[in-house]
């Protein structure tokens, strides 16, 4: 037997106003299943950092969702600029977010490491000018 | 306290309100740098902000915050009004300032 839930989702470019709209999916979907609150909380902020990262510096891009009984499994993956410093990067406060980003409430450098704070594994795979593969794993406990 | 208790006072003008009214309201916080406020919301929390676009909503929802209170005048547009119907997000306004606004669901919260 299949126990694996597999979602996926498109993520669009600059739209602000629909970023969110695929966590609030994948949350409302871990709920109906009976998932920890804390560990949806996790799953729905660090997806939703990712989201907001592939509007802001990739164009969009692509978001795939696998959640098995041990643990969550998010992949998000664009075709954007890559991140020329993955150190840097991940440095709270450090951002490359344009003015109208940061006129919206983002872009304060926090993206990156909210990911890894709410994940319990994550993996950045980047490569400059063909893009960035983010994989966050959430263990369900 | 609930939220009905909140609206009740008639401190914060309703904007929004869904059916159900006994949401527990834990304790306020307050941010306006959404990125920050993500991380940070208590779940149950009234968030006060003057921080009002979608996106607000969006980490609203996320977070399982129990009500948004825009201060200082702030407002929603139209468009914001509907996400919070479609979400399910109560939301106050008030032209209060940020931390008022806050302390008085703070004293509400500290009644015995």
């Amino acid at each position: 037997m299949d126990d694996k839930i597999v979602l996926k989702y498109t993520v669009s470019p600059d739209d602000f106003t629909r970023a969110g709209e695929a966590s609030s999916n994948v949350k409302a979907k871990l709920k109906q299943i009976g998932v920890p609150p804390e560990v949806v909380r996790k799953a729905a902020i660090a997806m939703y950092e990712g989201e907001i990262n592939m509007v802001i510096h990739a164009n969009g891009g692509e978001i795939t969702v696998t959640i098995s009984p041990e643990d969550i499994t998010i992949v998000l993956a664009d075709t954007g600029p890559g991140i020329p410093d993955v150190e840097k990067a991940m440095q709270a406060g450090f951002s490359t977010a344009p003015d109208n980003i940061r006129n919206l409430g983002f872009g304060a450098g926090m993206g990156l490491p909210n990911m890894k704070k709410y994940s319990d594994i994550m993996n950045i795979d980047t490569t400059l000018g063909v893009g960035t593969t983010v994989t966050m794993v959430i263990h369900m406990q | 306290m609930t939220l009905q208790t909140l609206v009740d006072k008639e401190i914060f003008t309703s904007l929004y309100l869904p059916e159900h009214t006994d949401t527990e309201i834990t304790v306020p916080f307050c941010c306006d740098l959404l990125s920050i406020a993500m991380s940070r919301a208590p779940a149950g929390c009234a968030w006060v902000t003057v921080m009002a676009n979608m996106n607000t909503l969006a980490v609203a929802a996320l977070t399982d915050c129990a009500c948004v209170i825009l201060a200082e005048g702030t407002s929603f547009d139209e468009a914001c009004l509907n996400k919070a119907r479609e979400q399910g997000i109560p939301v106050f306004s008030t032209t209060l300032p940020i931390f008022e606004a806050a302390l008085k669901v703070w004293e509400e919260i500290s009644q015995p």
